[in-house]
Order: C-alpha cells, then structure tokens, then sequence
C-alpha cells in the first residue's frame, strides 16, 4: 500500500509542477462541447436533445488525448524500468499512476461537465445523474486507457495508435453514460444504466492493471 | 557455495544472437567486470542478471534458487543502474531519490537520502530541480540511489559515464565498502575503475553464429531451416 500512495503522491507532485496538463484536457473538453452549437445551429430544443451523447463524447476524446503521456515520459527517461524491478508489485503501481491520471485529468471533467450541460440548455433533472454517471464513468475511461497507453510504448505514432485501440473499448461506457442521462432526463429511474456502470468499473479495476502490468513488462524487455 | 551464478545463458535480442553459452559465477564480497566489444552483450547480460529480461536458455540461481521463482525477492535484493538516470526534470534531486526509498519501505528516509547524496558529495544540490543540473550530476544522484536501503547485488552498466575523476574514485571507495559488507558487484565500464582483484568476463568468445547455436540445441527451428536448406540443395541438383 505504501507503493501507491508513493508513486500516487509523485505523480500528483509532477502534475502540479508541470500542470498544462490537465489544463489542456479541460480546455480541450470546452472547445470540442463548444463546437456543437455552431454546428447544429443555435436551436435551443436540439441542443437539449443531443446535451448528454455531446458532453460524454467530447469527454472521451478528452480522456483520450492525456493518455499517451500516462507511461510514455516515464518510460523515456528510465523510469519504467526501475519501477518494474522495484520490490512493489507493478499493478499495485499502475493502479497508482492511474489513480493519478483520473485525479488529475477526470476529475476536472466531471467539474466542468454541468457547466457545459448549461450551455447546451440540457433541463437541470439530468444535471445529478449526469455528474454521478461521468463519476462512475471517467475512472473506468483511466483504467481501461492505460491499457492502451502501456501497449503503444515504444511504438512511432503512439497518440494516433492509441486512440484507435482504446476508443472502442469506449464504447460500452458512452451508451450506458449517455443513456443514464437521458433516463433522468425523461423522469425514469437511471438505476440500470447507472449499476451497469458499476460494473464495467468493476471489472475494469480488476482486470486492467494486470493487462497494463503486462504490457509494461513486454515494453521494457 | 557460490551465491550468485548463471548456467548455459543464451540471450535473444529480436531476431539477433547476442551471446550463447555463457556461465559466470560470484560469491559474497566479489566484484565482476564485464567487457567485450560494443554489442558483445553486457547490457543484456546485466538485465537477465536483473530479470528485466528472461534468457532465451539457462538459469540464473541465487544460493540455488532460480531467480524467476521469487521475482520480488530478487528485485529487493538489487540494485540495477542502467544507461538513463530517470531523473524528472521538475522534482528536486531529494523527491527524485524519494520515491525509490519509499518503494523499497525504508523506514528513515530522509536520514537514508541525506547519507546516499552526501557520499556522492551531492547534498548541497538536495533541493535543486532536476533539469538544473550537469549531466555528472544527474549521474551522481542515478547513483545515490543504489545506496538507497539494504541490497546484496549491485548491477551497474557503465557507472562511470560522466563523471569525473573525483567521483569515479569515490564510487570506487563506495564499491569497496559494498563487498567488504558480503555484497556483490557487477559491473561494466571502458574506464578504468580502482577495483580490487575483479574476476574479469569476457563476452566476446561467447558470441557464436545463430546456425550454429541452433544446430546444438536441436530446436525445432533449426530442423526446420536444415530441411529448408536440404530441399533447397535438392532443388538446385535437379535443376542442374
């Protein structure tokens, strides 16, 4: 346990110092959501329509875009190696650089969603379960993306790489994300989408920090 | 009893044969100089060594275990300095050297870190960033961390690179202490080392053609190639 809040707590330090990045996710997220209205019109009843798939969306790719770096510096200046040969158990570390990633970079998302949802007029009974659905949602997109992110180490072109190996991957949690919202916002209970979250959560957080381990060890052989 | 010893090691590097048939052994307090040409394989040799990479055939056993057995307790018993230093550039030279004491759960950190820089002559640059500092420097912090908590192996690929001739004998003193406490040593370099007695490996008459090492160990791949290259005479003679 010591390992992760360690490598939890260096993360967080170089974040801090470094800190553009998670200013460009956020930012990021805001240009892409603000795209929208300019391309659909300024009609305030499409725009409510399509709030919650825009906001989901646009939060995806934003996820996506701080990936590439989650192992990349530490895996050109050494770093990786002597964490892999550290005493500590490499998922145990991976969980902590991914704990970092989502502090960092999900949630910021998850405090700028509403303030987007405002802008694309979504009614306010989807503002809860939309911050619920992206809390339970955006740790799944970290776990389930520094799977990606380990598996491009080494590789030319990674940025490009990884998103066409994680964003499919994406895919189960934009729907049910999306579609929790648009349960809230229709009066009907989002408890399903919400608890089929949970579980690709769940499952994420058991399975991924071992494939990540695993790809690690290939990229440093 | 020897501690530390590796058997019949074959190394594979993509499709290339670094070295074959190599044995090397090393008992508590000894000191092993790795040399050969570039490319002979002393890296390589010195990441099986810290099982980064397993060997393509052989065993490396420490007091008789084989080391893929008990990964963690291997790694908790070295120490590997291999070519980068892994120094951040926006944390100061203490929070680099931090994380590393704080993954191998030393209980006196800041007492451990303040001992490692200073026998690197390094204290004074304890709060400086990383990206401030010359290259012997950042090498000089890389090798503070080897002085981090209890290890019985160090593992060092060319220590010296970048430093001078100050430092260079101070590791050589650090080195000595090591081996006086029952440590053991390997380590490459193309500089000469104030080292006591080494047992000196050579890599190079361990490279062999990879035909030939496939031939010896009868691996299905060489019968393969062998009856390629049959079929391949056959059909030269028929054509003739």
């Amino acid at each position: 346990m010591n390992a992760f809040v360690a490598i939890l707590r260096r993360d967080l330090r170089l974040a801090l110092r470094q800190g553009a990045d998670s200013v460009m996710v956020v930012a990021f997220f805001i240009v892409t959501t603000t795209l929208f209205p300019f391309g659909v019109g300024p009609e305030a009843n499409i725009l409510a329509r399509i709030a919650s798939g825009v906001i989901w969306v646009s939060a995806l790719l934003a996820a996506m875009l701080s990936l590439e770096r989650v192992f990349q510096t530490d895996y050109e200046d050494g770093t990786l190696e002597l964490l892999t040969l550290s005493p500590a158990p490499l998922e145990l570390l991976v969980l902590g650089k991914v704990c970092a990633h989502w502090l960092t970079t999900g949630l910021p998302l998850i405090i700028a969603a509403p303030v987007m949802a405002v802008m694309l007029n979504m009614d306010q009974d989807g503002f809860g379960t939309l911050m619920i659905a992206m809390l339970i949602g955006t740790p799944a997109l970290s776990l389930i993306g520094a799977i990606g992110a380990a598996l491009i180490l080494g590789a030319r072109r990674g940025g490009v790489l990884v998103s066409l190996l994680v964003l499919p991957l994406y895919i189960p949690v934009l729907i049910f994300g999306a579609g929790a919202v648009e349960a809230a916002l229709l009066g009907i209970s989002a408890q399903a989408q919400l608890q089929i979250m949970g579980a690709i959560l769940l499952l994420s957080l058991a399975a991924a920090p071992f494939a990540t381990a695993h790809a690690i060890r290939q990229a440093v052989e | 009893m020897t501690v530390f010893t590796g058997s019949d090691l074959t190394c594979l590097r993509g499709e290339r044969l670094v070295f074959g048939d190599l044995s090397f052994s090393a008992n508590t307090g000894d000191a092993v100089m790795l040399r050969g040409r570039n490319g002979a394989g002393k890296s390589s040799l010195l990441r099986l060594m810290a099982g980064l990479m397993a060997p393509r055939h052989g065993t490396i056993r420490w007091q008789g275990d084989d080391i893929a057995n008990d990964k963690i307790a291997h790694r908790a018993r070295l120490h590997y300095l291999g070519h980068q230093d892994a120094i951040k550039p926006v944390l100061t030279v203490r929070d680099n050297l931090r994380l590393w004491a704080e993954l191998r759960g030393i209980s006196d950190i800041d007492a451990e870190i303040d001992q490692a820089l200073r026998a690197f002559d390094i204290h004074h640059l304890g709060k400086t960033a990383g990206r401030y500092l010359s290259s012997g420097q950042k090498r000089r912090t890389a090798l503070a961390r080897i002085l981090l908590g209890q290890s019985d192996l160090w593992l060092l690929d060319e220590p010296t690179v970048g430093l001078d001739r100050e430092s260079c004998a101070e590791l050589a003193r650090l080195i000595a202490e090591f081996r006086a406490k029952g440590g053991i040593v390997i380590y490459s370099t193309h500089v000469d080392l104030d080292i006591a007695a080494p047992i000196i490996l050579d890599l190079d008459p361990f490279a062999i053609p990879m035909m030939e090492w496939l031939i010896e160990h009868d691996d299905e791949d060489a019968n393969q190639h062998l009856s390629l290259d049959m079929d391949q005479g056959r059909t030269t003679e028929a054509a003739i």
